[in-house]
């Protein structure tokens, strides 16, 4: 018993101690983010002296956050939205029409799981397309990477879906669009919610993409803004640290708001038996 | 009810069109490319040239090998440093310790962030100078561990792999987590009442029943490492020297240098890996399936 105890307690305390280690460089970022430029630079734990809430202004006017505000949200929110409705509608069709060819392009789409992207050969495509320093050029390329994780997690909750629910429907006389739609998409809902929030998250924090596919700074997301501005700062740490907070605070926000849907999806393609 | 006019196939044809357009053909291209000499001076006019771009990163004495060997080592090692702890630490959370969704939460926090974020962050906290690292190992007296974390070459890939886990391991606990509650508490029970230790239950009942997450964490791991870019690009951008070169930054490198055929023949080749290492974890998810 008393071993046990003791056992408990050492637990909690490597909990503990592991705990602060992933939260002592976010503290140190945001303490040292309202100092000025030579307390910002000594990166102490301590408190500030005086509390500079300019430097939120002034790195948002600088490091043009703003536009790359506007331009992450729209990468992120528009490619996520297409991206998963696509990929819901080919894993419905692929999880219910079983045959050698579905199985055989279900196998094929996962491949992409595993490939890396060839952005070089992508630019190519691209601008064939006449898509090249766009924001729909990007978007596609966005979309199309995350087609794959998407149906694979998809594919094995349309399995969990009645059948009989599809039936019912039909002998209402539904087609096909308004079965998917109005039948299908809600009862997938849980993995749809799943799958927008992680490639959200996902494409928000991506860099090799845009760094790639964007030439312009004008299109440059968040990440690539924060890049940026950090390799042209020459050590104006206290900036750094102030973009750093803001570029992270929309994800950590949807994180804890959709907490619960990460855990669930992360494991539902994943943990089935 | 018939099937074809239910489920038809044209539902598939954006996500197809989608994946083989902007992903599977740049791909495919890339192989093609691979063999010429296309770069930022050809306008349009491209060379076949056989395997010279293979043979040049075979044979050169541009280190261009030992990128390929770090590759490797990236992803064997960094897979090894996250997945060991974070098996044992979700043992621990699932023992039913309190406060375990608490600290699920924080540990999983670092995996959301943008690599980017990261890097820059560990660039300020492994500083020299001023680093949150070196500027605790002096307050408790441990001045003498002090290093320079990104730029001794002894140590870099220490630092780059560090950060990596600090990043990951919540991930992978995350996925055994899941894992750990689908095992039946009977198992457990009984095991206890043979008397079996703790390594005793390991081996016979969490790792044999945890075989599916384990697969799911290795797959994702083995392509995330041959794939890593962003945090050794941000961190040490390959250096000291070529110290932490890998696949991926010198394809970025040859692009950037306008040597396209070069760097499609990077990627190329890292398909290959890719390709070796999704074969054998597709067989052996497809053979599960027809166990069940």
């Amino acid at each position: 018993m008393r071993n046990r105890k003791i056992a408990t307690v050492l637990k909690q305390i490597l909990c503990i101690i592991l705990c602060i280690i992933v939260i002592a460089p976010f503290f140190m970022i945001l303490i040292n983010s309202f100092k000025t430029k030579n307390e910002a630079a000594r990166m102490a734990l301590t408190l500030p002296t005086t509390w500079v809430f300019s430097n939120y202004a002034e790195v948002i006017k600088k490091a043009k956050l703003v536009q790359g505000f506007i331009n992450s949200l729209t990468y992120a929110g528009v490619a996520t939205f297409v991206g998963v409705i696509c990929a819901a509608m080919g894993a419905y069709i692929l999880s219910r029409r079983r045959n050698k060819l579905t199985n055989f392009l279900y196998y094929f789409i996962l491949c992409g799981l595993f490939f890396p992207v060839n952005y070089v050969t992508l630019i190519k495509v691209l601008s064939t397309l006449q898509l090249t320093n766009t924001k729909i050029g990007i978007i596609l390329a966005f979309t199309s990477a995350m087609i794959p994780f998407c149906v694979f997690t998809i594919y094995s909750f349309v399995m969990t879906v009645p059948v009989e629910l599809d039936e019912a429907a039909v002998i209402d006389g539904a087609g096909p669009v308004r079965l998917f739609f109005s039948i299908i998409v809600p009862m997938l809902k849980p993995t749809l919610v799943t799958c927008f929030i992680l490639q959200f998250m996902t494409v928000w924090s991506d860099f090799l993409t845009p760094l790639y596919l964007s030439s312009k700074s004008k299109l440059f997301p968040m990440t690539m803004a924060v890049y940026q501005f950090f390799g042209k700062s020459n050590n104006q740490w206290q900036y750094i640290f102030a973009d750093i907070v803001l570029t992270c605070l929309p994800v950590i926000i949807v994180y804890l708001m959709g907490q619960k849907y990460i855990v669930g999806g992360l494991t539902s393609g994943a943990v089935k038996e | 009810m018939n099937k074809k006019k239910v489920y038809p196939y044209w539902f598939l044809i954006i996500p197809l069109v989608l994946y083989g357009v902007f992903f599977l053909l740049p791909s495919i291209l890339g192989v093609f490319y691979s063999f010429t000499d296309w770069n930022a001076r050809s306008m349009g006019q491209v060379n076949f040239v056989g395997l010279k771009n293979y043979i040049e990163i075979f044979t050169s004495d541009k280190n261009y090998l030992s990128g390929i060997g770090h590759t490797l080592m990236f992803t064997i090692v960094s897979n090894i440093v996250k997945l060991i702890p974070a098996l044992f630490l979700a043992i621990m959370l699932q023992e039913g310790l309190k406060g375990k969704n608490f600290y699920r939460t924080i540990l999983y926090l670092p995996s959301i962030l943008p690599f980017v974020i990261i890097g820059i962050t560990f660039k300020s906290v492994l500083n020299y100078d001023n680093g949150l690292l070196n500027n605790f190992l002096d307050m408790i007296h441990l001045g003498f561990l002090k290093q320079k974390w990104l730029s001794d070459l002894n140590i870099v890939w220490g630092s780059v792999i560090g950060v990596d886990a600090w990043r990951g391991i919540g991930y992978v606990m995350t996925i055994f987590i899941a894992g750990l509650g689908a095992i039946p508490k009977t198992y457990y029970e009984a095991a206890q009442i043979d008397g079996a230790n703790f390594w005793q239950r390991l081996k016979s009942i969490t790792l044999p029943m945890l075989t599916g997450s384990i697969m799911i964490n290795l797959v994702f791991g083995i392509t995330y490492g041959l794939k890593v870019f962003d945090i050794i690009y941000v961190l040490t951008n390959g250096g000291p020297g070529h110290a932490t070169e890998v696949m991926t930054t010198y394809s970025y490198q040859m692009y950037a240098d306008g040597a396209y055929g070069m760097s499609t023949a990077f990627n190329t080749l890292l398909l290959v890996l890719t390709a070796i290492a999704g074969i054998f974890v597709v067989r052996n998810m497809s053979k599960k399936e027809v166990q069940q």
